[in-house]
């Protein structure tokens, strides 16, 4: 099966094998996770073993080759965040989205992961969903958040 | 020409080559179990560090990637070698505390009993130097198997766990393996390298009767070097 998002991702940049990554991060970008399929037909399609691509993409956490939802909320437990109280906002978010670190919710609208530091302490307790940082985080403000991006 | 001592002997050695190679082409022994000559030096084990000394100040590096320089000063077992050696060996012996390879390794350097708590010691026999990895891209040229995953997880293992679909079954990978890491058996007209989850038949020789060597590998050099279609007919021997 050839897939002609894969194959347009591709031809976007010219088949470079040097640009391997930036190629699977724009295959991921549609699929919201890098399905094997996929793998597979840029592996062929670019003339790259395999091995060198499931190699890489296990590498890097910024992959994933379980499926994720299509908004990704990113909650930073970093020292600053900590202490200003991120396990309780953490929380509401596991119980608003019915979910725990590192799930994806079963309508694959949200996949909820943790991280040590965003490198916006000062304005901690802070949250990121698809990329956009949301500061000074409290349990009150999880839901209208979460539902901007429904 | 590049004049440099090593364990206090005068040497002459090419521009562009390790302090690894010049070592072994004049009869000094440094111990490792990631370097193999037909291969690009890769330094995963460090079992070959050696001390150098230039400008009045010593560095540890590791010798099978460091280049000579002129004038530098290399000591292959110095008390801080030795100190360092024992502490890489102290660590593969706590991952494959029952490899024999790693063990006797380990005793040649005073190492009878491994000093980590039995909790800690690991039963695994690959130490992750990525020899087979590198033979199977660099040699071979099929890339079947690599390094997946990062940090305590990183393992050797074909594309998403599966059977390697790229393997020839050729078993450089066996052969390179410096611990026995990678099973491998012959089995009639079968050959099965379990690590990978592949099978093979072998090809039998038209002359003796014995099975020889997987019959994609064969397909595989004949592709590549356009041979005629019966060339491995017949095996080397009855040739």
């Amino acid at each position: 099966m050839m897939d002609e998002k894969v194959i347009a991702v591709i031809n976007k940049y010219n088949g470079d094998k040097g640009q391997l990554i930036s190629i699977l991060q724009d295959i991921q970008a549609e699929y919201y996770y890098l399905p094997k399929e996929a793998l597979v037909q840029a592996s062929e399609a670019m003339d790259i073993p395999l091995s060198h691509v499931y190699s890489l993409v296990t590498f890097f956490k910024a992959f994933s080759l379980e499926p994720r939802g299509k908004h990704l909320v990113s909650v930073c437990l970093g020292t600053a965040c900590h202490v200003r109280g991120v396990a309780r906002v953490l929380d509401k978010i596991e119980r608003s989205l019915d979910i725990g670190r590192g799930e994806t919710t079963k309508d694959h609208k949200f996949t909820l992961e943790t991280v040590n530091c965003m490198g916006c302490c000062a304005v901690g307790p802070a949250v990121k969903i698809d990329g956009e940082y949301f500061g000074q985080m409290s349990t009150d403000k999880v839901d209208p958040l979460l539902a901007k991006f429904e | 020409m590049i004049t440099l001592s090593i364990d206090g002997r005068e040497l002459k050695a090419e521009k562009g080559q390790t302090i690894l190679q010049v070592a072994s082409e004049n009869g000094i022994d440094i111990p490792t179990l990631c370097y193999h000559e037909a291969l690009e030096p890769y330094g995963a084990c460090r079992l070959c560090v050696v001390e150098i000394f230039k400008g009045g100040r010593s560095r540890v590096v590791a010798s099978c990637l460091y280049p000579v320089e002129e004038g530098l000063e290399v000591k292959t077992s110095s008390p801080r070698v030795l100190d360092n050696r024992k502490m890489i060996l102290e660590l593969l012996l706590a991952r494959c505390c029952k490899n024999k390879v790693i063990q006797e390794l380990a005793a040649q350097m005073g190492i009878e009993q491994p000093s980590f708590k039995p909790e800690y010691l690991e039963d695994n026999d690959c130490i992750l130097c990525g020899l087979c990895v590198r033979a199977c891209e660099q040699v071979v040229g099929v890339s079947a198997i690599s390094l997946v995953n990062r940090g305590i997880t990183k393992e050797v293992a074909p594309p998403f766990f599966e059977a390697a679909t790229a393997c020839i079954g050729c078993g450089s990978c066996y052969y390179v393996c410096p611990t026995g890491a990678i099973k491998m058996e012959d089995k009639g007209d079968t050959r099965i390298i379990h690590n990978w989850k592949v099978e093979f038949k072998l090809k039998k020789c038209k002359v003796c009767g014995n099975y020889w060597a997987p019959e994609k590998q064969l397909d595989y050099i004949r592709d590549k070097l356009h041979l005629p279609e019966e060339f491995f007919d017949v095996c080397p021997d009855c040739k």
